[in-house]
């Protein structure tokens, strides 16, 4: 029986970028040829979340969620969208970072929905928080004198976004590979903009555990830490303040690794891509010589 | 024809095949059967049915269809069909026709399918409507599929289309020969979930969700736009969704049983529900539609009345940039509206030194309306899982 795989993200109508890390870690995986499709749905754009099933010809889809939470979009919004009959949150049996998958049929299209947890949350991503350090640094082996911050939203609009910040951040930690880890946030304590306070090492990357880039990562992210007073006018890579080195990474999800988070989903929830995985572990290997 | 495809017909042959106008049949005594509408030979040896087979376009296409197409009753194979005029024409025919190229239109897609008669492989060059007739080497080639997000992503003047069948798709570029699967994704690519709405519209199964439908299945921030008056949701099919505006022809209509009088369109595939930017600007409108009217006084004379009509037709219907510098007799050229800003406008901004709010005199802030222009925006801004639910 073919499977296909969708991966389904917000979308914007005023920001272009918003959806090219969804279109490459879906061409990533479309390489890989693990699955008979690989499509892209959107609440914003097209096609939408509405109407994603049917431009799939599969019988067996794999819906996996480019969010960086549990909460509103992935609890309300796309099983709603996707016409997943029988939905109900208690089904992914979550503490608010353990969702990994419902299995249920889409009412209009009769197609069998693995309906995945947010890519987000998935331990993985740990994984491609470091890689992005890597890639920024362009040091397939940094850490060592280094510190790294994970940068969220905060709790304002959703508690379990600053669950993931923290999981992460727990996860960086307990590798040892750097001097200090730092969770920050935009809307709360500890803030971002203080980012320098919290930090001994003269060199730190900042990596926002969002998506894609876009008006928090590219403008109020890199004001509010002091790179720049423009958003306009850019920021060095690394960038002086305060006596220290801040590594600015932006958005994590624009990192290639993350197609592996995506693979990961999909294979948990029954999909046969474990050559696949092998092989966008390799292809997106950016720093080189780097060691998973 | 190639031989896997007569070894192919030989096969298929002991189940017998019927499909446009070709009839092909093995006989209990091992005789073959070869029939087209022009003509019929039985008791055929296979070396007979090769001869009559060679050559036949009713042979290739058969293979086509039923080889490398596959797939009945699916949206692809029902689109790539409709390219050939198939349900019209018989092989013979459609082989001579699709030797010069026959086009389809599809949007601002132009569609134009050929045959390899040798072996009925099928070529699409898909570009815009309006490159018509330009040559291949005028045009910005490209044979991925996966380039046509990237070309629909900005419309001619490099601005962002954040809706795919919208009027502005761009024009310059060609995929000059593609197969009959990167047609399609192509396709798809350009205009998401065009075919399969239209192919579900032909087997009548198309699921329209009307106005109502759709908005009261909104939550968050949308969940006010339910609120709209039924009046204003003419306006808004007529502002959005106008076949000047849009190439989806509307099906959608305030209710099952309560039809808008806006023109829904012509457009070869339909719209079935308010897409994601008429909900996201029904909410604008919906906050808008709050407020009530007020009087307010000002002078105009009569030419500045019309003008004030001119710059409004001129910026619904796109004529801004078309407007010269110096054509001083259009409402809409500058310099005109900058001397009527200068005329009219107080410090403030202020249309005839009339405050908006009378409360608020020659307070700045006060002409900004609701003020929370950015906030509107915020869900469109912000990068990830924003909970756009509670603003």
């Amino acid at each position: 029986m073919s499977q296909a795989l969708v991966i389904v993200a917000h979308g914007s109508h005023l920001n272009p970028g918003s959806s090219a890390p969804t279109y490459e870690h879906a061409d990533t995986i479309r390489a890989a040829g693990a699955f008979d499709e690989v499509r892209t749905g959107y609440w914003k754009e097209e096609p939408s979340l509405r109407e994603v099933l049917r431009t799939v010809e599969a019988d067996e889809v794999y819906v996996v969620p480019m969010f960086i939470s549990e909460g509103y979009f992935t609890e309300q919004v796309i099983p709603r969208e996707l016409r997943l009959d029988g939905w109900d949150v208690a089904d992914w049996d979550s503490d608010g970072l353990s969702a990994d998958v419902a299995t249920y049929v889409a009412e209009d299209t009769g197609q069998t929905v693995h309906y995945c947890g947010p890519v987000g949350t998935h331990e993985s991503m740990t994984d491609v928080l470091i890689r992005r350090a890597e890639s920024v640094t362009e040091d397939p082996h940094v850490g060592e004198g280094f510190g790294f911050a994970v940068v969220g939203h905060g709790t304002e609009r959703n508690e379990n976004s600053a669950k993931a910040i923290e999981y992460h951040a727990e996860r960086v930690r307990e590798t040892g590979r750097f001097d200090e880890v730092q969770a920050l946030y935009m809307d709360e304590e500890p803030e971002v903009d203080d980012v320098t306070d919290f930090f001994e090492s003269e060199d730190v990357v900042v990596v926002p555990l969002f998506i894609s880039d876009g008006f928090h990562t590219q403008e109020d992210i890199p004001e509010d830490m002091g790179l720049t007073d423009d958003y306009r006018t850019g920021y060095d890579v690394p960038a002086a303040v305060d006596g220290h080195r801040i590594w600015y990474a932006g958005a994590v999800g624009t990192e290639a690794l993350m197609a592996d988070v995506v693979l990961e989903r999909a294979a948990e929830a029954g999909a046969d891509v474990s050559s696949a995985i092998e092989a966008v572990r390799e292809t997106t290997r950016v720093a080189p010589g780097a060691d998973d | 024809m190639l031989a896997r495809q007569f070894d192919a017909l030989v096969d298929e042959a002991e189940s017998g095949i019927a499909f446009d106008g070709l009839h092909v049949a093995r006989a209990s005594d091992g005789g073959y059967t070869f029939g087209t509408p022009d003509h019929e030979a039985t008791g055929l040896s296979e070396a007979e049915l090769h001869a009559h087979a060679d050559g036949s376009p009713y042979v290739t296409n058969w293979y086509f269809w039923e080889r490398e197409v596959q797939r009945h009753d699916s949206p692809r194979r029902a689109f790539l069909r409709r390219a050939e005029a198939a349900a019209d024409h018989d092989p013979g025919e459609r082989y001579e026709a699709l030797r010069e190229g026959l086009v389809t239109e599809w949007g601002h897609l132009r569609i134009e399918a050929t045959v390899d008669p040798d072996d009925g492989a099928r070529r699409y060059d898909v570009r815009h409507v309006d490159d018509a007739d330009h040559a291949v080497a005028d045009l910005e080639a490209h044979d991925d599929p996966l380039d046509a997000r990237e070309i629909a992503k900005y419309d001619d003047d490099g601005m962002y289309r954040p809706l795919k069948p919208a009027t502005n798709t761009p024009t310059g570029w060609v995929f000059p020969d593609l197969d009959w699967r990167d047609a399609v994704e192509t396709v798809e690519l350009f205009l998401p979930a065009t075919v399969a709405n239209w192919y579900r519209e032909q087997r009548g199964e198309l699921d329209v969700d009307h106005w109502t439908d759709t908005m009261e299945r909104q939550t968050g921030i949308y969940g006010v736009v339910e609120e709209l008056p039924r009046e204003a949701v003419e306006w808004v099919a007529e502002a959005a969704c106008d076949d000047s505006q849009c190439t989806k022809r509307r099906e959608w209509q305030y209710s099952a049983d309560d039809e808008l009088a806006a023109d829904g369109g012509a457009g070869v595939y339909p719209c079935r529900e308010p897409c994601s930017l008429v909900v996201a600007a029904g909410r604008k409108w919906t906050k808008l539609e709050e407020e009530e009217p007020r009087e307010y006084t000002f002078h105009l004379t009569p030419s500045e009345k019309e003008q004030v009509e001119g710059i409004v037709e001129a910026v619904a219907d796109d004529r801004v940039d078309e407007i010269r510098e110096a054509d001083v007799y259009e409402d809409a050229n500058r310099y005109r509206t900058r001397y009527l800003r200068a005329k009219l406008f107080d410090d403030h901004g202020n249309l005839g030194g009339v405050p908006t709010d009378p409360e608020a005199h020659h307070d700045a802030e006060a002409h900004d309306g609701d003020g929370d222009s950015h906030g509107d925006h915020d869900a469109d801004n912000h990068d990830g899982d924003h909970d756009d639910h509670d603003e």
